[in-house]
């Protein structure tokens, strides 16, 4: 009981720490908005050239784009979440402080970033997403019960790409600079979630790859919960398996990597 | 006197901008493997961009009417233009980081133009792996389109190049000069200066017209390689623009390097430091 407040308390703080930044968070707002807009002039292209292509018609590909932008920042599709932070405490030394806490080291982290994530989704990713629908031709439910599937689909996206993000920060024990692995998580993030192109219109076998892979739980996911195109619980099912999956092997690396680390005195 | 002093000065900017340029230079060559694995990572990064075309197109023969010879054009235009004026003023962009922290007060009291310090500062080298990137989409460009080349369209390339790499130039300044006054908006930069690069790789006749017409007029990023572009692959203009608009880049490339630079006036001069 102890340990939830704990943790309720730290994802508190680390919402209001991302909430102090408005201009920030108002650009963030104005790029991804501009970003949607060229996108979705790009896939109305697509989908006029190839009508249902990935069995999508124009209004869901359209939805697509809009929850891509409004997702992007929340489900730190390309990074940009609380794994350089953590990274850097690893590369200072810092992340010794963290293991004397009284508190699991992956559950802390998590709680940040689940605080950063909820931020994120109510203050970068609700305008560009209403400013889309009001202005392109989208294909939303009405009915509340998708609605409440979606953002149970968008919580487990954020703990499977906590999952992810934690095992790329946790590399930092090993390589010590965390570029090339930050880079590498940019890369998969972009492609394999399908912030390019959704994945469904991946060409075969490419496309069945990338549907089976962690990433697909991100914005495929609850994209397609939201549009009904896939049934919820079968997609709660995929995002949990690997939810649970990343997170286990989250736990093995870093017993391995806490013994490495070895605090100098002084 | 004063066209003497602004040479003089522009002169010293040079300088000022090589000397702090080769420093980055040097550092990062010291670590010679790092900086090997980080410009093959944005080669990776950069060119990825080009695969989701290439995924588009393996569902399409054409998009807006544009093949894929012609989108790799576009493509290879818009980013090369931008990949030199990354390498060169790219770093410009982190103007807002060193304002909130205080550090540009350092940069102020060198005996060199600030504008040169800012643009070298943390020069990167691993900029150069876009530039690569696109030259590679370029070349496939040139060996897979059927254009009639004529004298006036060869020499039309390298002047859309150099015009397009000042335009660039001239949005990095001004996004930094308007970090000055709102510190924490970097990311409004780059949805002009990205978002104007991923814009361009698509041809016009995908977007809507008030936006075509807002990257024309306002934003002229369709001087990049739109509207001279058109006329080298034989396509009607834009915005149904007259035939010299094609070679109108030389020109608005100016007018944006002169808007720019009275930005970064404008907002240098309106520079409080936090004091600390």
């Amino acid at each position: 009981m102890g340990s939830a407040r704990l943790y309720a308390a730290v994802a508190v703080g680390s919402f209001r720490r991302y909430a102090t930044y408005r201009v920030a968070t108002a650009a963030g707002v104005f790029t991804n908005t501009v970003f949607g807009l060229i996108l979705v002039y790009t896939y109305l292209a697509l989908w006029d050239e190839r009508p249902h292509l990935g069995g999508y018609d124009q209004s869901q590909a359209v939805t697509y784009v809009w929850l891509g932008q409004a997702l992007f920042a929340t489900l730190a599709i390309q990074g940009g979440g609380f794994e350089t932070d953590l990274i850097e405490r690893v590369r200072t030394g810092d992340v010794a402080v963290d293991l004397y806490r009284p508190a699991d080291l992956q559950a802390w982290w998590l709680a940040v970033d689940v605080g950063r994530a909820v931020f994120q989704l109510a203050g970068r990713g609700v305008i560009p997403f209403v400013f889309g629908a009001l202005f392109f031709p989208t294909a939303l439910p009405r009915d509340p019960a998708l609605w409440s599937a979606f953002l149970v689909a968008v919580a487990l996206a954020m703990v499977v790409s906590y999952g992810i993000r934690f095992l790329v920060a946790l590399s930092g024990f090993w390589l010590l600079d965390g570029t090339g692995a930050l880079q590498a998580l940019m890369v998969t993030g972009m492609f394999c979630s399908g912030m390019a192109l959704p994945l469904n219109a991946f060409p075969q076998p490419l496309g069945d790859i990338v549907a089976a892979l962690p990433w697909a739980a991100l914005l495929q996911m609850p994209a397609d919960v939201l549009m009904g195109v896939v049934d919820p619980w079968s997609a709660f099912a995929f995002q949990a398996a690997w939810a649970v999956v990343l997170l286990a092997v989250g736990r093995l690396v870093q017993r391995a990597a806490t013994r490495r680390v070895v605090v100098q005195g002084g | 006197m004063a066209e003497g002093g602004r040479a003089a000065g522009l002169a010293q900017g040079l300088r000022a901008y090589r000397l702090v340029a080769g420093m980055w230079i040097r550092s990062t060559l010291a670590y010679r493997v790092s900086f090997l694995m980080t410009a093959l990572g944005s080669l990776l990064v950069t060119g990825l961009d080009f695969v989701a075309i290439l995924l588009m197109y393996s569902q399409v023969d054409a998009l807006g009417g544009y093949s894929l010879p012609e989108i790799a054009f576009l493509y290879g235009l818009s980013a090369m233009s931008f990949g030199f004026a990354d390498l060169a003023i790219g770093s410009a962009g982190r103007l807002g980081t060193r304002v909130r922290d205080g550090t540009l007060d350092t940069l102020l009291v060198r005996p060199a133009p600030v504008l040169a310090q800012v643009a070298a500062d943390r020069f990167a080298l691993r900029r150069v792996s876009r530039i690569v990137q696109a030259t590679v989409v370029f070349g496939y460009a040139l060996a897979a389109t059927d254009v009639v080349w004529s004298p006036q369209k060869v020499l039309l390339v390298p002047v859309m190049l150099v015009s397009g790499a000042v335009i660039f130039a001239s949005l990095f300044v001004a996004g930094a000069a308007f970090q000055f006054v709102a510190q924490d908006a970097a990311e409004v930069q780059s949805a002009f200066t990205y978002g104007g690069q991923t814009l361009l790789q698509y041809p016009p006749t995908v977007f809507g017209t008030e936006l075509v017409r807002g990257v024309t007029f306002v934003f002229p990023l369709a001087f990049v390689n739109w509207v001279p572009a058109s006329y080298v692959l034989g396509r009607p203009y834009p915005l149904g623009l007259p035939q010299w608009a094609a070679f109108a880049p030389p020109l608005v490339a100016s007018v944006c390097c002169a808007a720019a630079g009275l930005a970064w006036r404008v907002g240098l001069r309106s520079y409080r430091s936090t004091g600390s």
